[in-house]
């Protein structure tokens, strides 16, 4: 034990860099990038407004995850706790005194920038349940006590992020815990129980919903009902990547897009954006580039010493991929319109943030893979 | 030991757990790779033809009408350049300084304000609203001037309906206007052609030949962003023209009418008797259709509306007149051919004839003495006409009549404002009055007065068809697909068959039992404008190229009191509306006849001295031009 102490301890800057996942790096850089170059391109091929906060964001997010992946590991294993709680007092906050836009109250104004707690505890979850797992005896795992405090763990965000309201982000906030509940070893009955508990109470939840949400879930079921409307932005959405075809209309050539038939193009319809100039090559292009980074995150997750670690980074890449499905079901008319962002590529200060701070913590893994945690 | 082997366990199970995610994650991003290629590629084609539809929008320009043109191809109904002002809002800074700028520079109605305001929040902010029509170079050229003032302000130039003659050529050609929701509707071509600012056919051949005059839109194809704005034009697709229409109408002669009329209602129509071409159809006064073509001012409108010469009615094709002596030659003929009378038949006439009772008087108070049908004819007796008819009777007298074209519509459906005129006989006046004919009724028929009825059209065609030899022909107005040439139309009629451009059959078109009771009623229509002591002889010319035949009509508007007739008032005397209407009808030249017309002036007096004087103007100018006519037979085929 002792020894492992002294071996982490020893690790210089150098050996640090050294230690970097070059190709996980490689990839964010290059998402990064193309991420401008869409952005660009829904400003109309000009450098305005959101090209340039996007660019700005990037520029201090990137070093902030390199600073992130320079702490040991069990610094951030430390930190879980406190970080967790810091992120529901922010939640706490913004449910009192948030700044209020378009019927929902979430962010909170930090003069730079305007922060969104909800998004920064998608990875604060994955943390706190990864120090909880990594703790608990695995003869306690399923243990009422300790299913209590997982679920409670999971349930107190959910709850205030849903209250804001914001179904989306609380969804995947809800899936990001689930799965960390799943790899630390819960019995599988009680997935399959509670998934039967889930769908029968399925109407009592539907008759709960907003108004605005039962909307969503209808249109859905059938764009068609109303075209102009509620389901327009589906119907947009689809037409601009079918009308993508093989290899797309061309960078800067989206018509549906720099026409403005494509609502919410920064954010949430991004990926449509680049489905329709670059096409099914493109968008199979990065997907890859996504999975590549997924499974280099699970990679780094499987040779960590610790299982802070391994259940971080596997959770994590969960958590992205859960992100990549949730926003491209989304835009490709699979799942009801819920607000959810694409990893690095949708406009948006918070999701960058955490992202980034979740890639930093997965390097810091990476270089102190050797790392055991007591 | 036993911590570690806790540690050693719980890795196991994580790394397994992954290794069930990590397949499921799998099977997930291929579901979306297949959801992906099922749009990209599958459905590529459907959501392409989606996206276009999206993003393009076509735009129709008014078609351009096609040329209404005379016999000599001159343009009476063209199209001219107009300039026109345009404001585009959103590019406005100030739209009420703007509005008070042109207002002052244009002289615009505080009416004309209030509706571009209304048209600006009704609008779209980049849909141009048009301020003026119909710019004058001057105002085009001051707006030019001061554009660096005007931001927002856009003059266009444009095409519109011109009609070049001015009025000379309304009551043929109607005008074109803005179409009402009804117009719209009803024709399915302009329903299918409309735009906004798109002009249509309201009167005349403009509205009948509506579908041919019409022409294709241009189209234009933008791409347009989500809120319908144009972004940029990707493509023009060019309309085409209207049909040209020719007419068989002779400018000259149409405006000479015009001339001749001036400032008196009436009309003139000039008919070939052979090919049935109409030379000339004017209707006095008329009016300027260019004033309807951007919408006629209220106080123009009223000066045409309550002018009491009443230029709105088509007097040619709509004016109902008593014939009066012009039918005399009818009467006479339909007497020959019934073998009534001859030629040595005589009545005495001594101003007056008793019938029943009541007395019907001779225009000549002193009455003519004995008169044969050459002399009735030549000095117009009355009372000779009235004892033909009574011998006569009105039913054979209405035969004859129908025959050459008295009741019935001339140009058929080319113009709907036409009227059918009426010449009765006892059967129509049983069915519509309910009463017996009376024996007076038909001496006063007999001299063209009573029921009946003719348009000044009708006593043209009448003419033409008397002085054709009593062939019947087919008034026609344009030049049509099937023409037929002065001297074909001659030659066939003078062998006794006509060649009928319908049919493309050679028919018997004669109007008479023996050609020679034709050729003796144009010796006394020849008597009466050349011989002394005939009505028109005053204005006969002797020159045997330019020499015409003519019965002149004197129609009584109001029945003549026994008073009146003693004070034998002087016109001027007679208030306006109880004057006569004066009539001729006439064709020349005598030797080889070729043109026939009818000349009526509303309340003009008598028609040897209102009438017949307008027909010697008009007679030198329409032979002298018969030889250029004639040259200008290259028919362009034209199918309406």
């Amino acid at each position: 034990m002792f020894q492992h102490d002294r071996l982490s301890n020893d690790i210089t800057l150098f050996q640090k860099i050294k230690n970097l996942d070059y190709i996980l790096l490689i990839s964010v850089i290059l998402l990064s990038a193309l991420s401008v170059f869409v952005m660009y391109s829904t400003d109309g091929g000009e450098i305005l407004f959101h090209t340039k906060n996007h660019l700005i964001k990037l520029v201090v997010f990137f070093p902030l995850m390199i600073f992130v992946a320079f702490f040991n590991i069990k610094f951030w294993h430390n930190f879980s706790y406190i970080i967790y709680l810091i992120v529901i007092l922010l939640l706490i906050y913004v449910s009192f005194f948030g700044i209020k836009s378009s019927g929902s109250q979430r962010w909170m104004d930090l003069y730079l920038f305007v922060l969104q707690p909800s998004e920064l505890m998608k990875v604060a979850i994955i943390m706190c349940l990864a120090k909880y797992f990594h703790r608990l005896k695995i003869e306690n795992v399923n243990s009422f006590t300790s299913i209590t405090i997982v679920l409670s763990i999971i349930i107190i965000p959910v709850i205030f992020v849903i209250s804001q309201p914001d179904l989306g982000t609380s969804i995947l906030i809800a899936l990001s815990g689930l799965i960390i509940l799943w790899l630390g070893g819960i019995k599988i009955k009680y997935f399959i129980y509670s998934f039967i508990t889930f769908l029968i109470s399925l109407p009592f939840i539907i008759s709960f919903l907003k108004p605005y949400q039962k909307l969503r879930i209808l249109t859905f079921l059938d764009p068609d009902r109303d075209p102009l409307g509620a389901g327009y932005q589906i119907i947009q959405s689809k037409i601009a990547i079918g009308s993508g075809g093989l290899d797309g209309k061309g960078f800067l050539k989206g018509t549906q897009s720099y026409l403005d038939f494509l609502p919410e193009k920064h954010t949430d319809f991004i990926f449509t954006l680049f489905s329709e100039e670059f096409g099914f090559i493109g968008s199979v292009g990065l997907l890859i580039l996504y999975s590549i980074i997924i499974f280099r995150i699970v990679r780094i997750g499987a040779i960590s010493r610790s299982n802070f670690a391994r259940l971080f980074c596997f959770g994590y890449a969960f958590a992205i991929f859960i992100y990549i499905v949730v926003n491209l079901s989304m835009v490709l008319g699979l799942l009801p319109i819920v607000g959810s962002p694409l990893p690095i590529m949708s406009y948006g200060g918070s999701s960058m943030l955490a992202t980034m701070i979740g890639f930093g913590i997965v390097l810091s893994a990476k270089i102190n893979h050797k790392q055991m945690i007591a | 030991m036993i911590k570690s082997n806790s540690g050693i366990r719980k890795t196991d199970v994580i790394n397994r757990r992954m290794f069930i995610i990590g397949a499921a994650k799998v099977v997930v991003f291929v579901g979306i790779v297949a959801r992906l290629f099922s749009l990209q590629i599958n459905e590529n084609k459907k959501y392409l033809t989606l996206s276009d539809k999206n993003r393009i929008r076509e735009w129709k320009l008014p078609p351009t009408r096609g040329n209404i043109v005379d016999y000599f191809g001159n343009i009476i109904a063209g199209n001219l350049k107009v300039y026109q002002l345009h404001i585009i809002p959103e590019q406005v800074e100030n739209f009420n300084y703007l509005l008070v700028r042109l207002k002052n520079l244009l002289n615009l109605s505080d009416k004309r304000i209030a509706r571009i305001n209304k048209l600006k929040t009704e609008l779209k902010p980049w849909d141009s609203i048009i301020v003026s029509e119909n710019l004058s170079w001057s105002q085009f050229v001051k707006i030019n001037n001061y554009l660096y003032d005007l931001v927002g302000v856009k003059p266009v130039m444009t095409i519109s309906r011109n009609y070049p003659y001015n009025d000379i050529y309304t009551h043929v050609l109607g005008y074109v206007s803005q179409p009402n929701e009804q117009e719209i509707l009803e024709n399915e071509t302009i329903q299918e052609r409309f735009v906004p600012g798109m002009k249509i056919g309201k009167l005349g051949l403009e509205k009948r030949l509506e579908n041919h005059l019409i022409g294709t839109n241009a189209i234009q194809r933008y791409e347009v962003n989500a809120y319908g704005k144009r972004i940029n034009q990707l493509e023009h697709q060019k309309g085409e023209q209207g049909s040209k229409i020719r007419l068989t109408v002779d400018t000259e002669i149409q405006k000479a009418c015009g001339e001749l009329l001036n400032e008196k209602a009436g009309s003139i129509s000039v008919m070939d008797i052979y090919t049935g071409d109409i030379i000339a159809m004017y209707s006095s006064p008329s009016y300027n259709p260019n004033l309807f073509l951007f919408g006629i001012s209220q106080d123009e409108w009223q000066l045409i509306r309550n002018n009491p010469l009443k230029p709105l009615i088509n007097k040619t094709l709509s004016g109902l007149y008593s014939p009066g002596s012009t039918i005399k030659p009818i009467v006479a003929l339909s007497a020959l051919e019934n073998k009534v009378i001859d030629t040595k038949f005589k009545v005495k006439c001594t101003g007056k004839m008793e019938l029943y009772g009541q007395t019907f008087h001779c225009w000549k108070e002193k009455g003519h003495g004995w008169v044969s049908l050459r002399n009735a004819m030549k000095q117009s007796c009355d009372t000779y006409f009235y004892e033909v008819a009574r011998l006569l009777g009105v039913d054979r007298l209405n035969i004859t009549a129908e025959k050459f074209g008295l009741g019935k519509k001339v140009l058929g459906d080319y113009f709907d404002n036409e009227k059918k005129g009426l010449f009765p006989n006892t059967k129509w006046k049983k069915n519509n009055l309910g009463k017996g004919w009376v024996l007076g009724e038909t001496l006063i028929t007999g001299i063209g007065q009573g029921y009946i009825q003719s348009t000044p059209l009708q006593l043209c065609m009448m003419t033409a068809q008397i002085a054709n030899g009593g062939f019947a022909v087919k008034p026609k107005i344009i030049v049509d697909s099937n023409p037929i040439s002065y001297e074909d139309a001659k030659q066939s009629m003078e062998s006794g068959l006509l060649f009928d451009t319908d049919s493309e059959q050679l028919l018997d078109k004669k109007l008479f039992k023996n050609q020679k009771n034709i050729k003796i009623v144009q010796e006394a229509m020849f008597a009466s404008t050349n011989e002394r002591f005939g009505t028109s002889y005053k204005s006969r010319i002797d020159d045997p190229k330019y020499q015409f035949a003519g019965k002149t009509g004197t129609a009584q508007v109001k029945r003549i009191s026994k008073r009146e007739r003693e004070l034998d008032l002087e016109l001027e005397q007679i208030p306006y509306k109880d004057r006569d209407h004066a009539l001729y009808v006439a064709y020349g030249p005598y030797i080889n006849p070729r043109y026939a017309l009818s000349i009526i002036v509303e309340h003009g007096g008598s028609g040897s001295k209102a009438a017949a004087p307008i027909a010697k103007k008009l007679f030198k100018l329409i032979i002298d031009r018969h030889d250029l006519r004639n040259k200008q037979s290259n028919f362009e085929r034209i199918t309406v």
